[in-house]
């Protein structure tokens, strides 16, 4: 306990000396403000598809169809059964096949290096079928490809992920349960537009639902419990989390920036109508994570991160606080980065429910409750470091430290944002002149320039000898012969595919400089 | 008749080679003739400029940062330049001239033969006494938001006349370098092609520039990787697809810091690398961004051709790629001296890989490899000093004097 205190909010007590004049100043003469939030002002400050009204976003979402981020389901079906390879199914798969696997016990690392593919489990009368790791191998699930789909699965005893994204877009994660995998249960990481929702994750070392560096998120109907961290959002844009029930962890629910990665800020997260209950779990974070130092004991832990909104959330029996604001100075074993900025900005605290928090908080949530005056066992909101910008309305309901400078928020709810999802983001369109091109030069150029020698012959002798067959170059370029003696041979590029050897064909043939 | 035209068109072919002007430089006996061509992988715009295409420009990246998966685009990088540009880039770049005492050029530590480094643990001054850290790879420069081990550097320009003017690296001067390249006919010519709007003498603005141009096209994106990756699933093989997701696993956590495309994230971390025997403790980024939480820390180096660039680490403490990930996988803080205490990074863990995932991930690091564009090193060079480096230094480790009678 004490080791966790030290971690994350080591100088709260020096902050609590040095400001603890004003806070009782403010204390003694505050008075209350009631809000109502049935009328009142709407959030706007989130993200929409280009041209869409939130009346459209609201009315897609009502008919479901934007929880659909992958795209319509392909027509070609795969059946795995126990016994047989999910990877093995995924490696003969086109993009655009669903991969049904039925129950029984796999016991693999998946990992999808291409588009379009969709990894659903069978349940049969309660039997999922199940990826288990036997604590040997890494990663259950490692996807790279974009719309890629996975459900119903169950993944238990991993070493480091359950689900993995890295830089996959419109992904959904959905129905899986997933125990004791290692560091993240779950974790999509510089995507763009996903769904995490309905899963039962627990049993991690870090975060059981981790979005790391990525947009357009909708983190909703999650049970998270018996970990380290709930749900973590970090360093990433637009991220709605909703209707969780998040329970005992060490800490509930996160929005952080770390320090040191490529994307530097984390902005726009709402955090709404959840449950954030009785988390109080002992943090058996490895040392050295960033989650180590969350003090066991906290609902809702927000750091650096700009423009939170908190609202509609039962937020009950978490022992430290219901609630931590804080900013990269406090936590001391955060790195520093130049180019993060440290404190969080604009947190928007609307109407939840409080009871029960910061009943055996750390000393120095006891410390900045009595700088302010405040004795008692009770500790809702507590905020050590800068957050300019931020608000709260109906203050007078909770136990708050160090909140006494903000102000009224200007709005009230977030009725006007159902989500940040995107359609369906379409394929980009590659012309086939751009991706002749690029191979072109990205390749071809090396041995061959229009008008001289290089290591092989000149454009020009290829484009007299090809003139209208740009099909004979494709085909020649997968299986070169050598033909020239005075010449090396031509290495084979039947690496890339015919329909990229066709286009670098087609476009060599009207090169002309 | 299909052969018929092909005998006809090899002479055609023939002609085309000698009256091409990459050869004409080399081959006639006074001149120096840039190249109007831009080289592999550049396109040469309506503007005149060599623009970057590459496949990975056809995939996005969240935010446009550069960093993810398999199929993720490239950060944002340098190009632009002329094709004049660049190649008298090349040719100061090969040319010992920029050093004080004639005796190195840029290629001396970023030699073609030693993947752009230079093969020592740590790099060798025109004194003939090791500098304080490594040469790093040059492939894939020109996508670095920062240069140099501790990450001083914020562009291109301002690193290359680091290297020159440090008195234990090429140990010129200005003032001194002015007066080689404006005493040189060739280079007043040369630099008045490649810079035709400038006016008056050489500066050292024009040489990074040129510089610039030139290590802006060192670019290395068809390794057996990148084959993969566009879609030919076996350019790697069984071993070599094991080590890639162990690499790219939450347990090794490699890729967290060396992210795909470029193999790097371009931060700054503090992993705790050790200091060979006998050499004091390197405060790195520390120093440059008065960051006590920084001690320790350098720039993620790329890790493409790095099975060309050993020794490993920003002084050379690891001799082998596997020695490197071993560090690694002996656990977090292994060699922090004692009485340091370092923030070390939230990746570096204690992953405890078996052997057997040590050497896949090797095996993976093997797949980077791709110098295919590795750029001409000029026959000649406008000073007349041998290109590349000057024997006289391998000859003798404290050289007195170099080709020109200048007495260092």
């Amino acid at each position: 306990m004490n080791k966790t205190i030290k971690g994350l909010l080591v100088a709260v007590a020096v902050v609590a000396a040095f400001a603890g004049g004003a806070y009782l100043g403010r204390a003694s003469k505050s008075k209350v403000v009631i809000t109502d939030t049935s009328a009142g002002a709407q959030y706007t400050g989130g993200f929409r598809a280009e041209g869409e009204t939130a009346e459209q976003v609201r009315a897609s979402m009502a008919a479901g169809s934007l929880r659909n981020v992958a795209g319509a389901a392909g027509s070609q079906v795969v059946v795995v059964k126990d016994g047989e390879s999910i990877l093995q199914a995924v490696k003969n798969a086109q993009p655009g096949t669903t991969i049904r696997v039925m129950p029984g016990t796999y016991h693999e690392t998946v990992y999808i290096d291409k588009d379009d593919i969709r990894i659903i489990g069978v349940i049969e009368a309660g039997r999922r079928p199940v990826l288990d790791g036997e604590k040997k191998l890494n990663d259950a699930i490692l996807y790279s490809g974009n719309n890629f789909v996975v459900e119903n699965l169950e993944i238990r005893n991993y070493k480091g992920n359950g689900v993995m994204g890295q830089a996959g877009n419109n992904f959904e994660i959905r129905n899986n349960v997933v125990v004791d995998t290692g560091v993240y249960g779950i974790f999509p990481q510089l995507g763009q537009n996903g769904v995490v929702e309905h899963n039962v994750v627990s049993g991690i070392a870090d975060a059981a639902i981790y979005v790391g560096m990525s947009d357009n998120i909708h983190v909703a109907h999650n049970e998270v419990f018996a970990s380290v961290a709930g749900i973590e959002i970090e360093n990433s844009r637009h991220a709605i989390v909703e209707n969780n029930y998040v329970h005992d962890n060490a800490g509930g629910l996160l929005a952080f920036v770390t320090p040191g990665l490529p994307i530097k800020t984390t902005q726009d997260v709402i955090f709404r109508n959840n449950f954030v209950v009785g988390n109080n779990h002992e943090n058996f974070g490895a040392p050295g994570s960033t989650v180590s130092g969350i003090p066991s004991g906290t609902g809702v832990l927000i750091m650096a991160a700009d423009d939170v909104v908190l609202e509609g959330n039962i937020i009950a029996d978490n022992k430290v606080a219901g609630v931590i604001i804080t900013d990269h100075g406090h936590a001391a074993n955060i790195t520093v980065d130049p180019e993060s900025e440290p404190n969080s900005d604009r947190v928007r605290l609307l109407d939840n429910v409080m009871l029960k928090n910061g009943y055996d908080t750390i000393p120095e949530g006891k410390a900045l409750l009595l700088a302010e005056g405040k004795g008692g066992k009770a500790l809702d909101i507590v905020r050590v470091g800068p957050s300019p910008g931020s608000c709260i309305i109906n203050r007078h309901q909770y136990v708050t430290a160090g909140v006494g400078d903000f102000g009224e928020c200007d709005f009230t709810n977030t009725d006007g944002i159902a989500t940040y999802l995107l359609p369906p983001v379409p394929p980009r369109k590659i012309d086939p002149s751009e991706r002749g091109k690029v191979a072109y030069l990205g390749i071809c150029s090396g041995c061959h320039i229009y008008n001289g020698r290089m290591i092989g012959p000149a454009v020009q002798v290829i484009q007299a000898l090809y003139l209208d067959n740009p099909q004979g170059i494709a085909d020649y370029i997968a299986q070169p012969v050598k033909k020239r003696p005075d010449y090396p041979e031509m290495p084979p590029q039947d690496y890339l595919d015919p329909e990229t050897r066709l286009a670098v064909a087609q476009y060599m043939l009207q090169v002309r400089n | 008749m299909r052969a018929g035209i092909e005998g006809l068109l090899l002479g055609l072919l023939s002609l085309l080679a000698t009256a091409s002007p990459a050869s004409a430089a080399t081959a006639s006996g006074g001149g120096f003739e840039l190249s109007q061509r831009c080289p592999p992988s550049f396109e040469l715009t309506s503007r005149g400029v060599c623009e970057f295409r590459d496949r990975y420009q056809l995939y996005d990246s969240l935010q446009g940062r550069g960093v993810g998966g398999t199929r993720t685009s490239l950060p944002p990088h340098r190009d632009g330049f002329t094709p004049q540009q660049i190649d008298l880039g090349r040719y100061l770049f090969f040319d010992p001239v920029l050093s004080g005492d004639g005796t190195l050029s840029c290629a001396s530590c970023h030699r073609p033969d030693k993947g752009l480094a230079d093969g020592r643990p740590r790099s060798v001054g025109v004194d003939g006494r090791d500098v304080p850290r490594a040469a790093p790879t040059l492939w894939n420069v020109a996508f670095l938001k920062r240069l140099f081990w501790d990450a001083r550097a914020e562009s291109l320009e301002a690193q290359a006349l680091g290297p020159l003017f440090s008195p234990v690296e090429m140990g010129n001067e200005p003032a001194k370098l002015l007066k080689s390249l404006n005493g040189n006919a060739t280079y007043r010519r040369l630099f008045g092609e490649a810079f035709p709007s400038r006016q008056g003498a050489i500066t050292t603005d024009d040489v990074a520039s040129a510089l610039t141009a030139f290590e802006s096209t060192l670019v290395s994106f068809n390794s057996r990787y990148d084959r993969y990756v566009h879609g030919h699933a076996a350019a790697l093989n069984d071993r070599e697809l094991e080590g890639l997701n162990v690499f790219r696993s939450f347990v090794a956590r490699c890729s967290e810091c060396h992210t795909p495309p470029l193999f790097t994230n371009g931060e700054v971390a503090v992993i705790g690398a050790p200091e060979p025997k006998g050499r004091a403790f390197d405060a790195g980024a520390q120093d440059v961004f008065h960051a006590p939480k920084l001690r320790g820390g350098f720039r993620v180096p790329t890790l493409r051709n790095i099975a060309r660039t050993a020794p490993y680490m920003h002084s050379g403490a690891f001799t082998t790629l596997r020695e490197t990930v071993e560090f690694y996988n002996k656990g977090r803080g292994n060699a922090v001296p004692k009485g340091e205490q370092l923030y070390l990074h939230w990746h570096i863990s204690s992953p405890d890989l078996t052997e057997r995932e040590v050497d896949r991930i090797v095996d993976f690091l093997q797949t980077l490899t791709d110098e295919t564009f590795m750029p001409q090193v000029p026959e000649r060079v406008p000073s007349g000093l041998p290109p590349l480096d000057n024997p006289v230094r391998t000859a003798s480790a404290r050289p007195v004097a170099n080709s020109q009678g200048a007495v260092r």
